[in-house]
């Protein structure tokens, strides 16, 4: 049910965009009031949402540890799943930021006959995910043909390498190919297992929804029902340059790619999909476990009391500690023991 | 705020980022392609706003068609305009300035077809 209400809001998009793009005025609202709308939100959502973080304190150190942190010089530290220095959380980051490595170190609990629980490994997520992101990728910066007049030089390339099995013309990208598999894995994963389907709601199912959206209806207009790209790059690079123009015929198809597109800039920084930024922020990966060396101060904290040590501590109330029989690190002096002593006698 | 130092330079690297066409196309003359249509004929073997969108799919077509299927290799328009199916020798025999007209809308869209790693381009004639 729960995909059914993200399903009717992708297709209520798909329709209000092939409705609007009939009415008169309705292909320059889409083509271009639209886009700098969707980018202006897009950005100003997404530093809203950073700032937002960056201004929230993080009153301990709390990284995930996931491995023997560090000790004594003999016990073996595990750099990357508990890093203690900088350096190693910067190593850290890379590899969560560019590999997913806490996807790879997905394990699979199943109970088998005795009962018995076994962990596996499981790495489908981690390689769907993988692959999702970078066709992804590779996509966006392939786009930049179409906002960028003389072509950026690194077009070219990711062309060439793209399109190199030569299928078809227009040429088969293999980044398509990929990216539909990939996100159908996404989607079918939520749906196939019984665990996840519980847990997912509409917020999950929709940006799949969504994004499987963009993709068909690019790949639909690229493939099927081909489009005047000439006159598509006038616009677009009309956008890039604040001088649009809607010239030409442009199939319909292109404004419903268009809508969706905007549609997910927009709701882009206000959903699950800011782990973009929120990657870089999480203080569960982005801080290092070293609060065994250096003092983390809650930044929460009145600056004007003074840390209070046990050693202040003692010498503040070592007389009634030791009047209570408390164990003291440093005894009364002498002579004030001797005058307790001579009161207790009394 | 916290981590400004950190924050606002990384925010930066990320606008920086996302605005790129801008600044790239910033101050660089536009160059819309003006192929060059052939003069000595009225029109093309398809209606003109079919062959600006597909006349790549056309061309597959006619390749499969042509070489798996042993289909014909000369073909009439609904105006009677009869004309050779063939890359080589039907599109380049009208078209016959690649760089004129092929290659001005290919560069502008960044398109590469392979197909001249073995199709000969029509030569000058006046060489
Ligand atoms: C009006 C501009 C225009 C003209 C003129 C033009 N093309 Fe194209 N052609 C394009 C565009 C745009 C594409 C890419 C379409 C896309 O990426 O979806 C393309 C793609 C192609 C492709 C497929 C390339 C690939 O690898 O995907 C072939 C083949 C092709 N054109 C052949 C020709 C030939 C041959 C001529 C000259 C007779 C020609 N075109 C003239 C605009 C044009
Ligand atoms: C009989 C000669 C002839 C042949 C053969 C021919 N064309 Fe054309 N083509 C023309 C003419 C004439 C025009 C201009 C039509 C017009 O202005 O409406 C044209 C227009 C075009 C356009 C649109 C250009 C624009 O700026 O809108 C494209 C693209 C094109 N041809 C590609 C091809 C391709 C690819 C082939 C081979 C499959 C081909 N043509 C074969 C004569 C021909
Ligand atoms: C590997 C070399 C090679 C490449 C690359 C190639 N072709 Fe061909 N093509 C051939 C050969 C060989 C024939 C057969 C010629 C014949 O029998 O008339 C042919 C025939 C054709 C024909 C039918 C007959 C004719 O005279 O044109 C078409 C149309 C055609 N090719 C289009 C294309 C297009 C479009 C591309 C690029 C997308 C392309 N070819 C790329 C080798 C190639």
């Amino acid at each position: 049910m729960r995909i059914l209400k993200a399903l009717i809001a992708v297709v209520a998009l798909v329709v209000v965009a092939l409705v609007v793009a009939q009415v008169p005025g309705g292909q320059s609202l889409i083509g271009i009031v639209l886009p700098y709308l969707a980018f202006a939100i897009f950005l100003g959502g997404f530093i809203y949402k950073v700032v937002g973080w960056a201004a929230s304190p993080v009153p301990f150190r709390i990284p995930t540890t996931c491995g023997q942190a560090n000790s004594l010089s003999w016990v073996k530290q595990d750099k990357l799943d508990c890093p203690s220095t900088k350096l190693q959380v910067i190593g850290r980051m890379l590899l969560e930021v560019f590999l997913f490595r806490s996807l790879f170190r997905n394990t699979n609990a199943e109970i088998h006959d005795g009962p018995k629980l076994v962990y596996g490994s499981s790495k489908w997520l981690w390689l769907f995910g993988l692959m999702f992101h970078y066709s992804f990728l590779v996509i966006i910066l392939r786009h930049m043909r179409l906002f960028t007049d003389p072509i950026a030089p690194f077009v070219h390339n990711l062309e060439f390498f793209d399109g190199i099995m030569q299928v078809g013309a227009p040429v088969m990208y293999q980044t398509n190919v990929v990216f539909i598999l990939a996100l159908g894995f996404l989607l079918l994963r939520r749906l196939a297992l019984p665990y996840l389907r519980y847990i997912s709601l509409p917020a999950d199912y929709f940006p799949l929804l969504l994004i499987l959206g963009i993709g068909i209806s690019g790949i639909i207009m690229r493939y099927f029902l081909p489009v005047d790209v000439i006159s598509i790059k006038q616009l677009t690079v009309g956008l890039a340059t604040f001088s649009p123009k809607l010239e030409g015929q442009i199939g319909t198809i292109f404004f419903v790619h268009v809508f969706l597109v905007c549609s997910l800039m927009i709701y882009f920084p206000f959903s699950k999909l800011m782990h973009l930024g929120g990657v870089f922020m999480s203080p569960t990966r982005n801080m290092a476990n070293n609060s065994r060396m250096v003092r983390h101060v809650n930044p929460w904290n009145d600056p004007t009391i003074k840390p209070h040590s046990y050693a202040g501590y003692e010498d503040e109330f070592r007389e009634f500690m030791v009047e209570a029989g408390l164990p003291v690190e440093k005894e009364l002096p002498a002579e004030a023991g001797a005058e307790q002593e001579s009161k207790t006698a009394e | 705020m916290y981590g400004t130092g950190r924050i606002i330079p990384a925010l930066a690297i990320f606008l920086g980022f996302m605005t790129f066409a801008v600044w790239y196309n910033a101050g660089q003359a536009q160059q819309p392609p003006k192929p060059e249509k052939p003069k000595d004929y009225k029109e093309c073997v398809a209606p003109t706003e079919y062959m600006r969108t597909s006349h790549m799919v056309l061309l597959n077509e006619w390749r499969d068609d042509i070489l798996r299927n042993g289909g014909p290799r000369t073909g009439v328009t609904a105006n009677g305009t009869s004309y050779t199916r063939s890359l080589q020798n039907g599109c380049m025999n009208c078209h016959n300035d690649k760089k004129k007209f092929c290659d001005t809308c290919h560069t502008y869209a960044a398109v590469k077809p392979y197909c001249w790693d073995c199709h000969l381009e029509p030569m000058k004639e006046a060489m």
